[in-house]
């Protein structure tokens, strides 16, 4: 509650913490709230400017853009959040084990993370999309696969400098197995921390997906996806250029509220490191 | 200083070869099979004769390692095969598109460092007053804004309303400017919020203070005792921004048909041209590594420190 209260006080925080719940709010209820299926074909109506049954206008083939708008908070939300949670969970994997075991394994685990932290992110992404074909799943999978390493090589070092407090080892003598202090010991305090790196990250990461589904090469149409939309409304921008703003502004707005929000989060926990 | 850069160097000949290592498996475990590629892309109907023909001619059916040999055999000579689609050399094409890329990376670079070196260090001498916080809107601008989408937004403005700018194409010194504000905006942005935070710190540091004890001017202790410290990490991060700029070049060419190495690498990934993905993407790597080999060299140019302690490893 302290923590909320200290976010609180700045009020840039507060509306960026109003937007990011909103933006979750929209992607978990987008049935309800969606005034129409976001996948409703009605050529008849096709590129209408804002009207009263269609506040946003609508897409070429007749679709409402507020309703595509809404959906396509539910993907990039579901998508950032699977990411996440796979690099966490590779992360901490490979991490914990390099940093705890040491010696060898350490080392052929944290050259593994060399040679992938050697490829730039976005094109080994592209790459892998390439290879494995588009849609959700893949984009996930090449996204985790193009930032699991640097989570990895954070978490040993943060288990490094655990390794050989007096609790720990505490629990060694006691002969609490390897796998139990990881888990029990080591697992917890690493894990607030690395929360709030990943806040940080969420922005970084909804760029990534969709920056490839723009490019044609990430999640495939018809699915509501913004960076979708945004290469849809392309060959509009003489004709109906509003139609382009819409989804960029989402994306804008949305990846602005986390960075605000993982900023502030990240200051608020450690007052000490102050603004980077 | 000339030891450190042999070591660097040799460093880089077992990481280039892991990663292509990496590239070479994963372009061969995924699900697709190169022969059905290669055939399609040559209009030849997939019987399962031409299928297996291609197959031999290709060499998939070799095991597995004995195709990573020849590949690599033939890649160490610069023979990265033909492509499926031009049945020209893949080098000779990538070689053809990438000074158009380079050009708009640099050229994206230096607007980066023009930029952000002046603006952070303006927010730094200025700290909570309204220069830091203008750069601090800028930056938080800069880092949520999706290039593909800026890069529309200046189209929008700048050509279609304004009609000031062209909007897509190569030519004259005019084209380039809408593509490198598109693909700078990011890496300035982060690099503002670097050089304040390096500023700052060093503004702390003990070295300043005994310069002020020495009476010395505000601008000699400025400029001498904290801008060159706060340039070093600066230097580390050209390196990140290059891997940004690379990939974000890729997405900005695709706006505004900007004829580089990416929209080729986009048309070749579409098309599933193997040996033009395999060559795109060891050719990037290879650019991104000189990049961090140059920055760990001024790096080390910079800090004595770094140099003599022998260490010099990529952190």
């Amino acid at each position: 509650m302290n923590i909320l209260k200290r976010l609180l006080k700045q009020k840039l925080t507060a509306v960026a913490l109003v937007m990011v719940c909103t933006i979750l709010f929209l992607a978990a209820a987008a049935p309800i709230v969606a005034p129409y299926d976001p996948n409703y074909v009605d050529l008849e109506k096709k590129l209408s400017p804002p009207t009263v049954s269609h506040w946003l206008g609508t897409d070429h083939l007749g679709r409402d853009i507020l309703s595509r708008l809404i959906f396509g908070a539910r993907v990039s939300v579901g998508s950032v959040a699977s990411i996440i949670v796979c690099i966490l969970v590779l992360g901490f994997i490979v991490g914990s084990i390099a940093g705890y075991t040491g010696g060898i394994v350490d080392s052929i685990l944290m050259r593994l993370c060399d040679v992938f932290l050697t490829f730039p992110t976005f094109i080994l992404a592209m790459f892998l999309v390439g290879v494995l074909g588009t849609g959700l799943t893949n984009v996930v999978i090449a996204i985790v696969m193009t930032h699991w390493a640097w989570y990895a090589r954070l978490i040993r070092g943060f288990v490094l400098s655990m390794k050989n407090r007096d609790y720990i080892l505490a629990a060694r003598v006691a002969g609490t197995p390897k796998i139990k202090i990881i888990i029990r010991h080591i697992v917890p305090p690493v894990f607030a921390q690395l929360i709030i790196l990943a806040t940080l990250d969420i922005g970084h990461m909804m760029l990534h997906v969709s920056g490839l589904s723009f490019l044609g090469l990430g999640i495939t149409p018809p699915t509501p996806e913004w960076g979708v939309m945004i290469n849809d409304a392309r060959q509009f921008i003489w004709s109906t250029p509003w139609l382009i703003v819409y989804p960029g502004l989402m994306i804008f707005i949305t990846v602005m509220s986390f960075n605000l929000l993982g900023d502030a989060l990240r200051d608020a926990l450690d007052p000490t490191t102050g603004e980077k | 200083m000339f030891q450190f850069i042999i070591r660097r160097f040799l460093v880089l000949i077992p990481l280039l070869f892991a990663v292509s290592v990496v590239v070479f498996l994963i372009l061969r475990l995924g699900p697709n099979d190169p022969a059905m590629s290669y055939l399609r892309l040559s209009q030849i109907p997939p019987t399962d004769e031409a299928l297996a023909a291609a197959r031999e001619f290709l060499g998939l059916n070799k095991p597995l390692f004995a195709q990573y040999a020849d590949w690599l055999v033939k890649a160490v000579r610069l023979d990265f095969g033909l492509s499926y689609v031009t049945r020209r050399p893949v080098l000779n094409e990538i070689l053809y598109y990438l000074p158009a890329t380079l050009n708009l990376a640099g050229l994206s670079l230096l607007l980066t460092l023009i930029l952000s070196i002046p603006l952070g260090m303006w927010a730094a001498l200025n700290k909570d007053r309204l220069p830091d916080h203008i750069t601090r809107a800028l930056s938080f601008f800069g880092v949520s804004m999706p290039n593909f989408w800026l890069g529309f937004m200046l189209v929008s403005i700048f050509s279609i309303w304004l009609g000031w700018l062209p909007p897509m194409g190569r030519g004259t010194p005019a084209h380039i400017i809408m593509p490198a504000v598109s693909l700078c905006l990011m890496s300035m942005s982060i690099n503002i919020r670097l050089i304040r935070a390096s500023m700052l710190e060093n503004l702390n540091s003990r070295s300043v203070l005994y310069a002020r004890a020495r009476g010395l001017k505000e601008r000699t202790v400025i400029g001498v005792h904290v801008f060159k410290n706060s340039l070093i990490p600066v230097v580390t991060a050209v390196a990140m921004h290059a891997g940004e700029l690379l990939g974000g070049a890729v997405v900005v060419e695709s706006i505004f048909a900007w004829p580089g190495v990416g929209r080729f690498a986009v048309s070749a990934i579409y098309n599933r041209d193997y040996p033009v993905m395999q060559c795109f993407i060891l050719f990037m790597v290879v650019i991104f590594v000189l990049c961090n080999l140059l920055v760990d060299i001024c790096y080390a140019w910079l800090d004595p420190r770094i140099r003599l302690a022998g260490g010099g490893d990529n952190q």
